[in-house]
C-alpha cells in the first residue's frame, strides 16, 4: 500500500502585481524521499517553500501536511506541523551566541527563565546525531559560511521538523562540504525525514535526489523520477528553449601575442587585513593582460570580496604592491574611475546602483563631474540624457516604463539594471571607441535568467575581444569555465598560482576552493606561464 | 602650592563630595534618567529608535500630576502616567513597526505631539494661575528604610533601582528576553520561528515607552510638586545619549546615569555655593552646560566600539524577502 | 496587517492624501477645542481668519514664516543628504548673536567700513557661526559614526546657556531694564519693512530667494546631485566615486548656515537685538516644516507659510475665546503624522489577512 503523502500542495498560485510567481503547481511529497525542485533563478522555487513555511500568503491553493490543511501565512503552523526550512540567506542573529539562536522560539514566552542546560545538551545530542559538530557558545558572526549552515539546519532539527526545505544549500559551500551535506541528508532520509531541495544545478540534483520537479516561469513542467530522468530533457525544460551556448573564440592567441600585450593590472604579494580575526588577503599575486580573461573561482567568503574591493579602488592595500594600467592608484573609487578601470560589484541594487535617482542619473553617476555633462558645477542634463539615450538602446535596457529615463532606477528588474550598470562601465567617456582597458566584473551574472546570461557574458567577450583585460570573480564554475583563458583560486585570502583553463580538471578546482594540500597552492613568486619575452 | 583661596575652595569641594546631602540629590536627580534610559534601552534592543521619549516624558509628568491634582492617589498617578506614556508608544509603535515610516521622523512628530497635547491639557485645565498648583509629593522612604542616602529617597527611585536588575533578568535569562533581543538583531530570524516581529517590537516600545511616561512622572510627583513648563528640559534626549553610552546594557545604563547625575548635582552645588572651581570667576551658565557637554563627550568615546543591536533604525516589511 | 507595495500610486491619490490628512487633523483638533469649551465652528473661523483674513493677519503670517523658511530649508537640505540636523535652534541663536557681535557691538561704528559691506558681513558672520556649529557634530558622525541626531539636540542646550552667559555678561545691553538682551545692531544695518505700518520685512525675500536657489541647487547642479546621491545610498554613491565625506560637510556647512542666517534676519528684522526668547522653538519648528514639505525647498515655503498662519491664528483666536495658543502646536504635530500616514498610505496597499 502506498502511504499517503507527508506533504501535498495542490493548486499553489501567487502573483506579485503583474507578474505570476507561482501557478496553478500541485506536487507531493513522501516519507524518506528526497524531491528537488529545479528551476533557474527567477522560476518561481523559492516563493514556492516561502508559501510552504507561511512566508507569504498563496492566492490560490492549499498545502496538507499528513492529511490536514495548514492554515496560509503562519510559520507558528508549519513549524507545528513539523516544516523546518533552511533559508537561502541564512536567518541568524551575529551578535548572538549559537545556542542562543537555536533556543529561539522553542519556549514559551512567558516562562519566567529560559532553561538553558537543557537546551543545550539537547543541541549537542542532535548536532552528535547527525553528524554536525558546533559550538554553543560561539558567537555566530566569528562562525564560516559552512559553520553557520548547520546551525540552520540544527535549529529546524532541534525543532523535530519532518519535513525539511533546503533553498540553493550549496550555493555557499565547496564541492567537498556539498558532498558532506549531501552524507548527512541521506542520513536524514534514512530516519524517515522527507526533503525539499532547491536547486538550480542539474548535476546536485541528479546525485542527491529521488524525484525531480521542474518549474520554470511559474509553472510546473516536468515530474520525473531521477533514475529515469535524462539531463538533456531536463535542461530544456528549465530553459524551454535551445540557448545557443556561449562559445569562447580565441580570437586573441594569447601565446603569440604575448610580447605585445601589455600588463593591465598587476599584484604583487598583496595583503589585506580586515576587519576580523583573520586577515582578508594574504600574499596574493596576479597579472592580467590585456585581451585575457582571468577567472577567480572560490567559495563566497574566502577574500573574493576584499580582492574586488581593492580592485575596484575601496580597499588600500596593507601590504605589497598594485599596478593598473602601468601605475599605482589611490584607494579613491574616483582615481580608478578616472584611470578608466570599468567596474561591476557584486550587489547591484546596494552598491551598483541608486534605486531613488533616475535612469539617467545612474547612468552617468560616475562622470557627472566631467566637462561633458557639467559646467561650472551646473548638470548639463541633455547631454546626460543623450547619453543614457544611447547607452539604453546600446544594452538594451528595458523596462522603465511610461517615465522612460525619468523613471527610478529600482523600477528596473534585475537583468535590466545589470545590463544599465555593465553600458556605464563600458562606455565611460574616456573610452570613446575604444573601450576600456581593464574590466572587474563580480558575480556579473548572480541572479540572471539564462538568456540576460548569455547575454552578458557575451558582452564581456566582445569587450575582451576589443582588446580589454578582464578579471573576472565569480562563485559560478559553470560561467568561469565558460569564459576564462585562465583559471586562478582563491581560498582563505590565498591566490592559487593561474593556470590555462585547459590545466585544470574539476577536482582539482574542488580541492583548490577547500584549500586542500596537493592543489597548487599559491606560489611565493607569481608563476605566469605568459612571460614577457 | 596651594595657598588662599583657590586651596579653601578645593577643600570645600571635597567637604561637599564628603557629605550625605550631596549624593542623595545624585541618587534622587539619577531616578528620571534611570527610568528613561531603561526605557530607551528596550525599544532600541528590539531595534525601534524611539525619540518621543522627551514628548513622552512631558505627557507622563502631566498626566501623573494631573491625577492626583483630581484627588487620586500617588502610585495611581504613577500608573497612569505610564499608560500616558503607553499611549504614545502605541503610535509610535504603529507608525514605525505597522507602516514602517522613519523611525526619526516619527519620535520627532511624538515628542512634539505628546508635549504640546500636555501643554494645552494643562492650559484648559488652569487657564489664569500666578503660580503652579501643587500636590503633595511621595514622602521618603525614611520611615521604614534604614539604609543611608537610600532612605532619603522616594519609593519611586527604589522602583527605577529594582528595574536593572529585573531588566537585565528580562533580557538574558527569560525566552522573552532572548526574543526581543532577536528582533532587534535580525527580524527575520524570528519570524522563520514563528513568533511575531511586529508584536515583539510594538509591545518592547510600549513597555519603554510606560517606563518613560514614569521618568516624567518622578519629576511632577517626587522631584517637585508642581507641573512646569520645560521641566523635562532635555534630558530624555539624555537618556538616547546614555544608552549608547550603556551599550545598551541595563547595569551600565544605571551608570551612566549616576555618572551624569553626579556631574548635574555638581554643577547645582557649585552654583549654590556660589564659588568658581579652583578660584577662577565662571559663570553659572558654564556650570550648567557640563553634563550636556558631557554627555557629548561620552556618545564620542564609546562610539568607535558601540556594538549596536544590528536591527536597528531598519524597517522590517513582512513579506518582503 | 501587511503593506504591499502599488505598482503605481495614481494621480488623484497624491492631491487626496494631503486633503485626506488635513481633514482628520481639523477633526481631531476640534475636539481638543471642544473641550476647552469653546465653539468650534466660531474658533476655526477666527483661526483662520487670525492666520489668513485680512491684510494685518497675512502681514503677521509672512512676518512669522520668514524665520521659519528658513530654518525648514536648513533642515530639508540636511535631511536629504540624511544628515538629521535637530540643531537648527542653537545654530540660529549662534547666528544671531555673530550678526549682533559685528553689526551691533561698539555701536556698529568699530568696523569703518560702508553700511552695506557691513551688512553683507553681519549675515556672512551669522552663516558661519551657524555652519561651524553644525560642522562639529557632521564630522563627528562621518569619521567616528557617532549619531548627529543626539549630538545637535544636545549642542542646542548648550548654545542656548551660551546665549545667556552672554546675555548676562560680555554682550549685555548697559540700557536695557530688567529683562537680559544684547547690544542691538546699528540703525542702518535693520531691514526695511517691505508693507508699510507691518511687521514684514526684507528678511522675506531674503528667506524666498534661499528656497529659490536651494531648488535650483538640488535639481540642477552637481552638488544637488551629489546630495540626493549620498541621502539616498552613501555605499553606492561612494562605489561611483563621489566624495561621501565631503558631501556631508559641505551639506552641514549649507545648512547650518541657513539657519544661522535665520537668526541674524530676526535680529534685522524684527528687535534689532537678541534675547534668550527670540525664538519660540523655530529650529524645531523647522523640522516639522521640512517634512510636511516632503524635503522639497518649495514645499518648505508653503509649509511655513501654513505654520505660520496657524501660529498667528491660534494666538489672535486664543484672544477672543478660552481656547490655549497650544492648538496650534498639537494642530501641526497632528498634521505633520496625518502626512506622513497618508503619504505612505498613497504608496503602499494594506492587507488584511
Amino acid at each position: 500500500m502506498i502511504p499517503a503523502p507527508r506533504l501535498k500542495l495542490a493548486g499553489i498560485t501567487k502573483r506579485f502585481g503583474d507578474l505570476v510567481a507561482n501557478d496553478d503547481i500541485t506536487l507531493e511529497l513522501r516519507a524518506g524521499e528526497v524531491l528537488a525542485l529545479l528551476g533557474e533563478n527567477g522560476a518561481g522555487k523559492s516563493t514556492l517553500v516561502s508559501i510552504l513555511f507561511g512566508h507569504y500568503v498563496a492566492d490560490g491553493g492549499t498545502v496538507e501536511v499528513d492529511g490536514r490543511v495548514l492554515p496560509p501565512g503562519q510559520p507558528k503552523s508549519a513549524l507545528a506541523a513539523g516544516i523546518g526550512m533552511v533559508h537561502q540567506h541564512f536567518t541568524l542573529a551575529d551578535n548572538l551566541s549559537v545556542l542562543d539562536n537555536v533556543m529561539l522560539g522553542t519556549e514559551p514566552l512567558w516562562r519566567p527563565s529560559s532553561r538553558r542546560r537543557a537546551a543545550r545538551a539537547a543541541l549537542l545530542a542532535t548536532a552528535a546525531r547527525f553528524g554536525l559538530g558546533v559550538d554553543p557558545d560561539a558567537r555566530v558572526g566569528d562562525l564560516s559560511v559552512g559553520e553557520r549552515q548547520r546551525v540552520e539546519i540544527l535549529k529546524a532539527l532541534t525543532r523535530g521538523a519532518r519535513i525539511l526545505i533546503l533553498d540553493e544549500p550549496t550555493a555557499v559551500l565547496t564541492p567537498q562540504e556539498s558532498l558532506s551535506l549531501f552524507a548527512t541528508l541521506k542520513q536524514l532520509v534514512a530516519q524517515g525525514m522527507a526533503i525539499v531541495f532547491i536547486s538550480h544545478k542539474l548535476d546536485e540534483v541528479m546525485a542527491v535526489s529521488d524525484r525531480i520537479v521542474v518549474l520554470r516561469a511559474g509553472k510546473l513542467v516536468a515530474t520525473q523520477a531521477t533514475e529515469q530522468a535524462d539531463k538533456d530533457q531536463l535542461a530544456e525544460a528549465m530553459v524551454g528553449r535551445a540557448v545557443p551556448p556561449v562559445a569562447r573564440e580565441r580570437g586573441l592567441d594569447v601565446d603569440l601575442a604575448a610580447p605585445a600585450a601589455r600588463i593591465v593590472c598587476a599584484l604583487h604579494r598583496a595583503g589585506v587585513r580586515g576587519a576580523g580575526r583573520n586577515p582578508a588577503l594574504v600574499d596574493v599575486s596576479l597579472q592580467l593582460r590585456a585581451g585575457e580573461v582571468l577567472a577567480i573561482a572560490g567559495v563566497a567568503g574566502n577574500g573574493q570580496r576584499a580582492l574586488a574591493d581593492l580592485l575596484c579602488g575601496l580597499l588600500a592595500l596593507d601590504s605589497g604592491t598594485l599596478e593598473v594600467l602601468g601605475r599605482s592608484l589611490p584607494a579613491r573609487p574616483r582615481s580608478w574611475i578616472d584611470a578608466g578601470v570599468a567596474r561591476i560589484p557584486e550587489d547591484r541594487q546596494a552598491v551598483g546602483s541608486i534605486g531613488e535617482l533616475t535612469l539617467w542619473e545612474n547612468a552617468v553617476l560616475e562622470r557627472y563631474h566631467s566637462r561633458r555633462f557639467s559646467r561650472w558645477g551646473l548638470l548639463r542634463s541633455a547631454r546626460a540624457r543623450d547619453h543614457a539615450r544611447r547607452l539604453v538602446e546600446q544594452y538594451d535596457v528595458r523596462g522603465a516604463g511610461r517615465d522612460g529615463l525619468d523613471a527610478p532606477a529600482r523600477t528596473l528588474s534585475g537583468g535590466n539594471l545589470q545590463k544599465l550598470i555593465l553600458g556605464r562601465a563600458l562606455s565611460g567617456v574616456r573610452y570613446r571607441d575604444q573601450g576600456p582597458q581593464l574590466i572587474i566584473a563580480h558575480q556579473p551574472t548572480w541572479g540572471l535568467d539564462v538568456g540576460a546570461v548569455a547575454d552578458l557574458q557575451r558582452r564581456l567577450l566582445d569587450a575582451c575581444a576589443r582588446g580589454a583585460g578582464v578579471l573576472l570573480i565569480s562563485e559560478d564554475l559553470d560561467e568561469i569555465l565558460t569564459l576564462a583563458d585562465r583559471i586562478a583560486v582563491m581560498s582563505r585570502g590565498r591566490l592559487s598560482a593561474a593556470r590555462p583553463r585547459e590545466a585544470w580538471r574539476l577536482a582539482d578546482l574542488g580541492a583548490a576552493m577547500a584549500g586542500l594540500p596537493g592543489a597548487a597552492a599559491s606560489a611565493a613568486a607569481p608563476v605566469d606561464t605568459h612571460h614577457a619575452a | 602650592m596651594f595657598t588662599g583661596p583657590g586651596r579653601a575652595m578645593s577643600v570645600d569641594t571635597l567637604d561637599l563630595l564628603a557629605g550625605m546631602p550631596f549624593w542623595v540629590a545624585v541618587l534622587r536627580i539619577a531616578t528620571p534618567l534611570i527610568l528613561g534610559t531603561l526605557g530607551v534601552l528596550l525599544c532600541e534592543r528590539a531595534g525601534v529608535l524611539n525619540l518621543g521619549i522627551e514628548g513622552i516624558m512631558v505627557a507622563g509628568a502631566f498626566a501623573g500630576w494631573l491625577t492626583v491634582y483630581q484627588g487620586g492617589g500617588l502610585w495611581t498617578g504613577v500608573l497612569v502616567a505610564a499608560l500616558t506614556g503607553a499611549a504614545f508608544g502605541l503610535l509610535h509603535g504603529w507608525l514605525t513597526v505597522s507602516l514602517a515610516l522613519s523611525q526619526h521622523v516619527s519620535g520627532l512628530g511624538i515628542t512634539l505631539l505628546a508635549s504640546s497635547l500636555a501643554s494645552y491639557a494643562y492650559r484648559v485645565s488652569f487657564p489664569k494661575v500666578e503660580s503652579p498648583p501643587t500636590i503633595r509629593p511621595f514622602a521618603d522612604m525614611s520611615a521604614w528604610l534604614p539604609l543611608p542616602i537610600l532612605n532619603q529617597q522616594t519609593a519611586l527611585t527604589l522602583l527605577a533601582l529594582l528595574l536593572v536588575p529585573a531588566l537585565g533578568w528580562l533580557l538574558y535569562r527569560t525566552p522573552l528576553g532572548l526574543a526581543l533581543r532577536m528582533v532587534g538583531e535580525n527580524p527575520d530570524a524570528v519570524e522563520g520561528q514563528g513568533l511575531s516581529v511586529a508584536g515583539l517590537r510594538i509591545g518592547a516600545v510600549v513597555a519603554g515607552s510606560a517606563l518613560m511616561g514614569v521618568a516624567g512622572a518622578f519629576l511632577t510627583l517626587a522631584a517637585f510638586d508642581a507641573f512646569y513648563f520645560n521641566m523635562v528640559n532635555g534630558r530624555g534626549w539624555v537618556c538616547v545619549a546614555l544608552v549608547v553610552f550603556a551599550s545598551w546594557r541595563p547595569g551600565k545604563a544605571l551608570l551612566g546615569a549616576l555618572l551624569f547625575a553626579f556631574f548635574d548635582a555638581l554643577q547645582l552645588r557649585l552654583q549654590q555655593a556660589g564659588a568658581g572651581l579652583v578660584g577662577i570667576d565662571v559663570p553659572y551658565q558654564v556650570y550648567l552646560m557640563l553634563p550636556y557637554a558631557m554627555a557629548i563627550v561620552a556618545l564620542v568615546v564609546v562610539a568607535r566600539r558601540a556594538a549596536y543591536p544590528q536591527g536597528l533604525m531598519k524597517p522590517w516589511r513582512k513579506g518582503e524577502r | 496587517m501587511r503593506l504591499e507595495a502599488r505598482a503605481q500610486t495614481p494621480a488623484w491619490m497624491w492631491l487626496a492624501a494631503p486633503a485626506l490628512a488635513l481633514a482628520f487633523t481639523l477633526a481631531l483638533s476640534a475636539l481638543l477645542v471642544a473641550w476647552a469649551g469653546a465653539p468650534v465652528g466660531r474658533a476655526y473661523a477666527l483661526l483662520l481668519e487670525g492666520g489668513f483674513g485680512s491684510r494685518f493677519a497675512w502681514a503677521e503670517t509672512l512676518t512669522r514664516a520668514t524665520p521659519l523658511i528658513l530654518t525648514g530649508l536648513a533642515v530639508a537640505v540636511a535631511f536629504r543628504a540624511r544628515l538629521f540636523n535637530i540643531g537648527g535652534e542653537g545654530q540660529l541663536y549662534a547666528g544671531a548673536l555673530a550678526a549682533v557681535a559685528v553689526g551691533g557691538l561698539h555701536g556698529g561704528s568699530a568696523f569703518a567700513v560702508p553700511t552695506g559691506v557691513l551688512f553683507v558681513a553681519m549675515m556672512l558672520a551669522a552663516c558661519a557661526a551657524g555652519a561651524l556649529l553644525l560642522l562639529v557634530p557632521a564630522l563627528l558622525k562621518s569619521h567616528l559614526g557617532v549619531d548627529e541626531v543626539v549630538t545637535t539636540l544636545l549642542l542646542n542646550f548648550i548654545v542656548l546657556l551660551l546665549v545667556s552667559a552672554m546675555l548676562d555678561g560680555p554682550m549685555k545691553d548697559p540700557a536695557a531694564m530688567g529683562w537680559p538682551q544684547s547690544v542691538a545692531i546699528a540703525d542702518a544695518l535693520q531691514l526695511d519693512k517691505l508693507l508699510p505700518k507691518s511687521r514684514v520685512h526684507t528678511g522675506l525675500v531674503i528667506a524666498l530667494v534661499m528656497a529659490a536657489l536651494l531648488s535650483v541647487l538640488l535639481r540642477q547642479t552637481t552638488f544637488g546631485l551629489e546630495i540626493r546621491a549620498v541621502g539616498a545610498n552613501a555605499r553606492a554613491a561612494a562605489f561611483a566615486g563621489l566624495p561621501v565625506r565631503a558631501v556631508i560637510w559641505k551639506v552641514a556647512l549649507l545648512s547650518g548656515a541657513l539657519a544661522g542666517l535665520a537668526g541674524a534676519v530676526e535680529v534685522a528684522g524684527r528687535a534689532g537685538y537678541v534675547t534668550l526668547d527670540m525664538s519660540p522653538g523655530y529650529g524645531y519648528s523647522g523640522i516639522v516644516i521640512a517634512m510636511l514639505a516632503a524635503l522639497n525647498p518649495l514645499g518648505v515655503v508653503v509649509a511655513a507659510v501654513f505654520v505660520a498662519g496657524m501660529l498667528v491664528g491660534a494666538d489672535s483666536m486664543s484672544r477672543a475665546v478660552t481656547v490655549p495658543t497650544y492648538i496650534a502646536d498639537v494642530i501641526v504635530a497632528v498634521s505633520l503624522i496625518a502626512m506622513l500616514v497618508a503619504t505612505m498610505l498613497a504608496q503602499y496597499r494594506v492587507r488584511w489577512r
